[in-house]
This record gives structure tokens, C-alpha cells and sequence, in this order.
């Protein structure tokens, strides 16, 4: 048994997929590639795939992680190599790395995303200019989400503006269980349509790993 | 009209307003995407709901592997988007486009309908208009694609005729390559429209409305229907393969959810059953089962192409499948350990059935679903699917006994001549079985009972039968929903209404296209969706039209009526159908004509069709 973290990109064809579809369509690359999933126990046993943070939906991705676990010793070369021709347009490779069996599952590791926004051409930069660095200075940004009051601002670790062509946003955002920064409630604090702007997640800050171990085998 | 680059534009700021985007972006598994500009022949598959419903289709399956082999021509697909993407396409101007390209639809030179069912017809409409096409054949000129339609509901194409230029009656597989080749070279020849349809009017099975004319007699009812100039032939008769082509192995795998994840392979073609409601055993004769090796095979490669973890596989009565034990076996042996699942639906009544079920049982497992129909032996008789009540209710406990806890089974009711005490042995007959499976496995068991209105189809020997009153359909779902709906036990039903819809739809003439445009215009569509489909536009269309629903739905007809589908052939003689109509009213039942042939007439019509690839005749199945 070995698990391997794959490290991918995904593009714009798969950009309306959400989590648990995406988890489908891995499942199905991996039985296409004929890599042995291992499964997990009990009475409805499931392939042991873990991916590391939701990407919300119409955003593409450079920093996309999944484990997985396989009954192979097949070398990460030959994995790949299966892999890669049997993914789906959408979804692009990089690296593929051995980690620790019992090391911690993969969600519970991520700190912090970081986006790019990319905003239209015809966007008037000014407002946008003077919105960032307003809500940089704020304390506090009640918010409310599914009825629920919260403050964002403590879950925006960065926020930058840029105005050479193409103008951009980068924001640096929590990405943790209970603490979790959206891209597009930040667009909105800007005044920032979240439907005319590329959004792409381009890091992820995985916390360094605590010395008592689990996995949730 | 926007082109593919401002739909795709235009998508971006649409698609992350709606419900699950994913059914209009494309970009799935084993999608084929070719060169738009390097060929010459383009043809769009539509299946008229949306996309979830769609893409498992089995029949879009086979025509889009099928016609994407050909070199010259590129197919691809368009479903009929939900209401809140049609308001946003509607709002933005944005035209129904293939997925594969985001091409107008109007763009192709032919667009395929397939029409498994007939409330999908006011869907086919709302897309043709989405496209930016006349809805009309008539209102449509040569800078149109040509719309051709087929599957089981196109049997009786005529309430549809408006609407579609060509109809492909019977099995698509050979007749698809029929009418791409003319359409290849009417279009090489720059043919005017109605040349190009005169001269698929010339190919067998295809059937274009436009060229025959229908008169009433003054009571409404059909008088003739004659085809307009006589070098069009007076019957169409239906198409089919002599011998199964290689099942698809390439299914386009989506990328989201829909309601079958699975391969499908088609084990068997037709039925020698006879049940006389069934419009599929009718329609589908003869039976052509693929070897076992075969479908092995499709299996192998559909798992390596598709990743799929599911499998059917499907006929309209597996247990009749001559080989189905040395199948079973073998798929259990060759897929064991690899974490499928595979069913095997529409099994015989017997306890065979369940030692087969348990072969193919893997990690997972569904409910067993069996379809008694009736539950007196006189409603057994009429509709000639006799089994003994001693039969199912064996079946039923070997299935809780060996680790099944649901039992599903479907019933029908409203035939002619049924009483209420037929109704009151279906209650009693499933508080039987729910009482065995309690002996058994106690209160785990469960038993989920579907009862369906019988609906007279055409080309059976039903079809001159009428549809049971509403007020009794009423009575009886009343009755039955007294008692089967306690603990354990669960019964669904059909919309009575619903009924009425597909009923005359089904059985209706071309007076029917009016009115399904009328309704259209009035909002209907997806008739098909409980929650969406309205019956008082219906009635008002009909009305309207001056056609009181009673004369396609509780009417009986005469044996000497001619109906509005006479002139369409399934290869089953018309004799025939009046005999065993006969029969069932005599209440005698007719043997599995693999027992004996019954000279149902397909064998003589079929003939020149029915050939092996070495151009030996066929003959019919006949049991071992």
C-alpha cells in the first residue's frame, strides 16, 4: 500500500464541476488507468481519495491537491504516466509525491488560499483601488452567510491590488475547518461582480505537520 | 444569431447564476470533438429533456458512437436546458448550441430527435424554438436543417407530423447511415428542401408526413391516409438490423450527477412474450440476442474506456435470454473483486431469477424488482402474462432469504374489464408477500409496490381498446393506497392526468400537432415532470381544436376503424393484433412463440431485412 499526493490544475473545462462530482470523476480516472484504489472498510466501502480544499465553482486552479491510496508499489513515474492518459480535458498533472501512510488527512492540513482575480478591461480601477485599501485598514467586516453573522476581515491574511495590464486582486484567504475566506465575498466588499472576472486559486499553505499523527483509515 | 465565440462569452456571466452548470458546459470523457470546418456533414443528436435524463439515453448512446465513425460527418449532442437556463438563454439571446462546440443547433444540417416517449413532445418544440428554428416543417425554408425524429414513440409519428420533416421508423443503426449519405449528397447537389425530402421519402423506414394526406370521416375518426403521389409507398415499414452491431463501447461520461451512472449493454433485442399492453414487445420483434462472448467483451472495454463502476444489462425479459446462465457466470467470474455493481433488470417470475441475482451480487446491493402486473388469473389471462401466485410469493421469500430486504413490484391497473376485486388481489397479494418476508428477515423487510395505469398503445393488440375512466383509475389508486402504505410498505402511482396526456398523445392523429402547439404556447413543457406539467392546458389546446379528449382516450375502437397509424408497419400483421385482441377478450392466453410460431407476420415482411452477415435468411429464435 502506498499513498501519493497529486499535485494538478484544473482548467476551465472542468470549471462548473463542484467537490463531490470532481471526486467522481477522479474515481473513475483512477479504475480508466487501471491504478488499484485501495478501499476503505465497512458495509458501503469507498475508494480512498482525499482532495485537500472545495474550489468554488467557476474558478479554474493551479494548486490542487488529492491523495490517494493504492495497492500497487508501482513507482510514481509509472502512475503518472497511466494517469495522465487516462484524465479527462480539465485537468492537468504536475507532480505526483509519496507521503507518509499515517500522516493527517489532507483537509485538515490546509491553512490559507491564495487568489488572483483578473478584472475586465472596461473595470473602473479607481473605486476598486481606494475599496482595498479601505477594507485593509477596516478592523472588522460584519458579514452574514446563510443567515449567520461573521467577520471577514480576520479571514483575509492579504489583499493587494495591482493596476498594471492586466489589472488584478490578489487575496490571500483562511482556508480552515470553521474559518474559511471566500473569494467572492471579498469581491462583493469590493463592489466586484464575481461573474466578470477570472478567478484563479494560484497557492495553498498547508500547516506544518504536528508530530502525533492520524489518518482516518 | 450569436456564433460559438459569443455564446461562449456569454456563458461565463449565465452559468454561475444556475442549478448545475455542469449539464451545459460539455467537455465530458469520451466527448467527440472534430474539426467543424474540415467536414462537411454536421448533424446534432437532441434528446428533448434535460441533460441529467439525456445523456444515459441508450439509443443517443449508439447513434452518436455510430455516426462519429463516419469519417465525413461530426456529430454532436443538445439537451433542453431547465427553466432557469432557458429564462437566462431567452433574456441574453443565447440559441440551444451543441455541446461539443457551442454551435447553434441551426448551424447543423441535420438535427435527430430520438422520442422514447411522448411527453417529451412539447420539450422537442421549446427546443426547436430555442434554436431560433420555425417550430413548423411547413414554416421552415432550404437555409434550415433538415429535423428528422425516431425511437418508440415515433411509431405513431402523426401527432408530431407538423413539426418533424422526417420520420426514422423502427432501428437506427443502418437507416442512420441511409439518410446521412442523402443528406450528403442532396446537400453536394444543392438540392431544394423538398427534393431532399422526396428523396429520403425513398429510403425504406423513413417516412415524411409532408407527402401523405389524411381525411376524417364525419364522426372524427380517421378516414384514410393516403400518400400524396404514388411514387410514395402506401405503408412504411419499420427498419431493422438483421443482426446486432458491436454494442457501443465509448459512452460519453459525465462529469456531474446524473440518473444512470452505468454502462449499458443491450443483451437482447425484442421479445417473444406476447403480454398484449407491451408497445416494446410489440414493436421490437424479432428477438435477436448477442453471443455471450460479445457482451463480455463490450463489458471489458466499456470499464477501460469510461471508468464506470456500474453495469446493466438490458432486455425486455432477461430470463429469456438463451444463454443468460453461462453470461451470469462468466461476468461473475471475469468482474469479481473489482467493486461493480452489476444489475440485471426485467427477470422472469421464478426462483431461478433469484439464484441469478445472487451470482451477480457484489459489494452493494438494490432492491429485486419484479413486474406481476395483474394478480387474478382471469386479468393474468387477458393481458397473457400468466404466473401463479404460488410462483411470486416462492420467489419472494427465496429473495429474503438470501439477502435481500426490498422487493419492488410494479403493477398495472385499469385494463378493460377489470373490476375492483382484480384491485383488491393486488392489495392482498403484497400484504402476502410483506407477511413472508417478515417470517423471514421480520421487520427489515420491505416491499415497494408501483402501480401504473394501463395506457392502449398503438401496434399492440391493445390498441383499439379504451383507457379506464378517470373517476375509476381514482377508485382503484384509493384502494390500493388504503392498504399499502403501513410500515415497511410503500406504493407510488401514476398521475392519472398524466395518463390521459400520453394516451391520447400515443394513440392520437395529426389533428394532435394543433393542439401541442397550442399547449406549447401556453407554457407546456417537461409534461414528463410531475411538478411542471399542467393538464388544464391541455384540455383547454383540445378543446380548442374542437377534439374532445374522449375520442383518442375511453373511446373503444372499432376493429374496422382505420387508425391513424395503419400506414405505419411494425411487421406485425394487423390480423394478428385483431386476434389476440379477441383472444384477451375471451380471456385465453397465447404461448411464448418460441414454443410455436403464431404467424404474427414479421418474418414475411421483415424479409429482405432480415439477413445474416453472410446473407443467410434468418429465422426466429426458437426455444432449446
Amino acid at each position: 500500500m502506498q499513498r501519493v499526493r497529486i499535485h494538478y490544475f484544473k482548467g476551465e473545462a472542468l470549471q462548473y464541476i463542484g467537490n463531490l462530482d470532481l471526486h467522481k470523476v477522479w474515481e473513475r480516472t483512477f479504475r480508466r488507468a487501471q491504478v488499484p484504489l485501495a478501499y476503505s472498510q465497512g458495509f458501503h466501502p469507498q475508494p480512498r481519495i482525499h482532495q485537500a480544499c472545495p474550489l468554488p465553482l467557476g474558478f479554474t486552479s493551479q494548486v490542487e491537491l488529492l491523495d490517494f491510496w493504492c495497492d500497487s508499489d508501482e513507482s510514481l513515474a509509472e502512475l503518472q504516466a497511466k494517469l495522465e492518459k487516462s484524465v479527462q480535458p480539465g485537468i492537468e498533472i504536475q507532480t505526483l509525491t509519496n507521503i507518509p501512510l499515517r500522516s493527517p488527512a489532507l483537509q485538515t492540513i490546509v491553512e490559507s488560499a491564495l487568489y488572483q482575480v483578473i478584472l475586465p478591461e472596461d473595470c473602473d480601477l479607481t473605486p476598486i483601488q481606494a475599496k482595498v485599501n479601505q477594507l485593509n485598514g477596516a478592523e472588522s467586516c460584519l458579514r452574514e452567510r446563510r443567515g449567520k453573522q461573521y467577520d471577514l476581515r480576520p479571514l483575509i491574511k492579504e489583499l493587494t491590488f495591482s493596476s498594471s495590464k492586466p489589472a488584478s486582486i490578489t487575496m490571500r484567504l483562511m482556508a480552515m475547518p470553521g474559518a474559511t475566506g471566500r473569494p467572492e465575498e471579498v469581491l462583493e466588499e469590493l463592489g466586484i461582480s464575481p461573474f466578470v472576472v477570472d478567478v484563479v486559486r494560484t497557492d495553498l499553505t498547508l500547516l506544518s505537520i504536528p508530530e502525533e499523527t492520524e489518518t482516518n483509515a | 444569431m450569436l456564433n460559438r465565440i459569443e455564446i461562449k462569452k456569454k456563458l461565463k456571466v449565465i452559468l454561475p447564476t444556475v442549478v448545475k452548470p455542469g449539464r451545459y458546459f460539455g467537455g465530458e470523457f469520451n466527448h467527440v470533438v472534430k474539426n467543424w470546418d474540415e467536414i462537411g456533414l454536421r448533424m446534432a443528436l437532441v434528446f428533448p429533456d434535460i441533460y441529467d435524463i439525456g445523456v444515459p439515453n441508450l439509443g443517443i448512446s449508439i447513434l452518436y458512437e455510430t455516426i462519429n465513425k463516419r469519417p465525413d460527418t461530426l456529430c454532436e449532442r443538445a439537451y433542453v436546458p431547465w427553466l432557469d437556463m432557458e429564462e437566462a438563454m431567452r433574456e441574453n439571446k443565447l440559441p440551444l448550441y451543441a455541446l461539443e462546440s457551442c454551435t447553434p443547433l441551426a448551424e447543423f444540417d441535420v438535427i435527430g430527435f430520438t422520442l422514447p416517449y411522448e411527453t417529451l413532445y412539447t420539450n422537442v418544440l421549446n427546443a426547436l424554438d430555442l434554436a431560433g428554428l420555425p417550430i413548423r416543417s411547413a414554416d421552415r425554408n432550404d437555409s434550415h436543417p433538415i429535423i428528422i425524429a425516431g425511437g418508440h414513440a415515433a411509431f405513431n409519428p402523426e401527432p408530431m407530423s407538423a413539426f418533424i420533416d422526417a420520420f426514422v421508423i423502427g432501428e437506427g443503426e443502418e437507416a442512420i447511415h441511409d439518410v446521412l449519405d442523402c443528406i450528403k449528397s442532396a446537400k453536394a447537389e444543392k438540392l431544394s428542401r423538398i427534393q431532399t425530402l422526396e428523396r429520403l421519402q425513398a429510403i425504406p423506414g423513413i417516412y415524411v408526413p409532408a407527402f401523405y394526406n389524411v381525411s376524417y370521416n364525419e364522426d372524427g375518426t380517421v378516414k384514410s391516409v393516403e400518400p400524396a403521389s404514388p411514387k410514395f409507398p402506401k405503408k412504411i415499414i419499420k427498419r431493422v438490423v438483421g443482426i446486432l452491431p458491436d454494442p457501443p463501447t465509448h459512452f460519453v461520461v459525465p462529469s456531474i450527477d446524473v440518473v444512470h451512472n452505468r454502462i449499458a449493454v443491450e443483451i437482447m433485442r425484442g421479445c417473444t412474450r406476447g403480454c398484449r399492453f407491451c408497445h416494446a414487445g410489440m414493436v421490437n420483434r424479432p428477438v435477436r440476442e448477442r453471443p455471450v462472448e460479445q457482451i463480455v467483451n463490450a463489458i471489458e472495454e466499456s470499464l477501460k474506456n469510461t471508468g464506470y463502476e456500474e453495469i446493466a444489462l438490458l432486455s425486455l425479459s432477461s430470463s429469456d435470454y438463451m444463454h443468460i446462465e453461462e453470461l451470469v457466470s462468466t461476468i461473475s467470474e471475469r468482474f469479481a473483486g473489482r467493486n461493480l455493481v452489476i444489475s440485471l433488470p426485467s427477470l422472469r417470475i421464478e426462483t431461478f431469477a433469484v439464484g441469478l441475482m445472487e451470482k451477480l451480487k457484489g459489494v452493494r446491493q438494490g432492491g429485486f424488482t419484479l413486474a406481476p402486473e395483474a394478480s387474478t388469473d382471469r386479468m393474468r389471462s387477458f393481458i397473457n402474462k400468466p404466473i401463479q401466485a404460488e410462483q411470486l410469493l416462492e420467489t419472494a421469500r427465496q429473495i429474503y432469504s438470501r439477502g435481500w430486504n426490498s422487493i419492488k413490484l410494479y403493477f398495472m391497473i385499469g385494463h378493460p374489464s377489470e373490476t375492483m376485486e382484480d384491485v383488491q388481489a393486488i392489495a392482498d397479494l403484497c400484504k402476502q408477500v410483506i407477511k413472508e418476508g417478515r417470517k423471514i428477515i421480520g421487520n427489515k423487510a420491505s416491499l415497494h409496490t408501483g402501480v401504473s395505469t394501463f395506457v392502449p398503445k398503438s401496434h399492440t393488440p391493445f390498441q383499439w381498446a379504451a383507457l379506464d375512466s378517470i373517476q375509476n383509475v381514482l377508485d382503484k389508486q384509493n384502494l390500493l393506497k388504503d392498504q399499502l402504505r403501513t410500515p415497511g410498505m410503500k406504493m407510488t402511482w401514476s398521475n392519472p392526468r398524466e395518463t390521459i396526456l400520453e394516451a391520447t398523445l400515443s394513440r392520437g392523429d395529426r389533428r394532435l400537432s394543433d393542439v401541442i402547439e397550442d399547449a406549447w404556447r401556453h407554457g407546456a413543457k417537461f409534461d414528463a415532470w410531475m411538478d411542471q406539467f399542467n393538464y388544464n392546458l391541455w384540455i383547454d389546446a383540445l378543446e380548442g381544436a374542437g377534439l374532445p379528449p374522449a375520442i383518442y382516450t375511453t373511446r373503444e375502437r372499432e376493429i374496422s376503424e382505420v387508425l391513424p397509424w395503419d400506414h405505419i408497419s411494425t411487421g406485425i400483421s394487423r390480423k394478428y393484433l385483431e386476434r389476440e385482441y379477441q383472444k384477451a377478450l375471451d380471456g385465453e392466453t397465447t404461448d411464448d412463440c418460441r414454443d410455436q410460431c403464431l404467424a404474427c407476420g414479421i418474418v414475411p415482411t421483415l424479409t429482405n431485412q432480415l439477413k445474416d452477415k453472410d446473407g443467410v435468411q434468418w429465422v426466429c429464435l426458437e426455444a432449446a
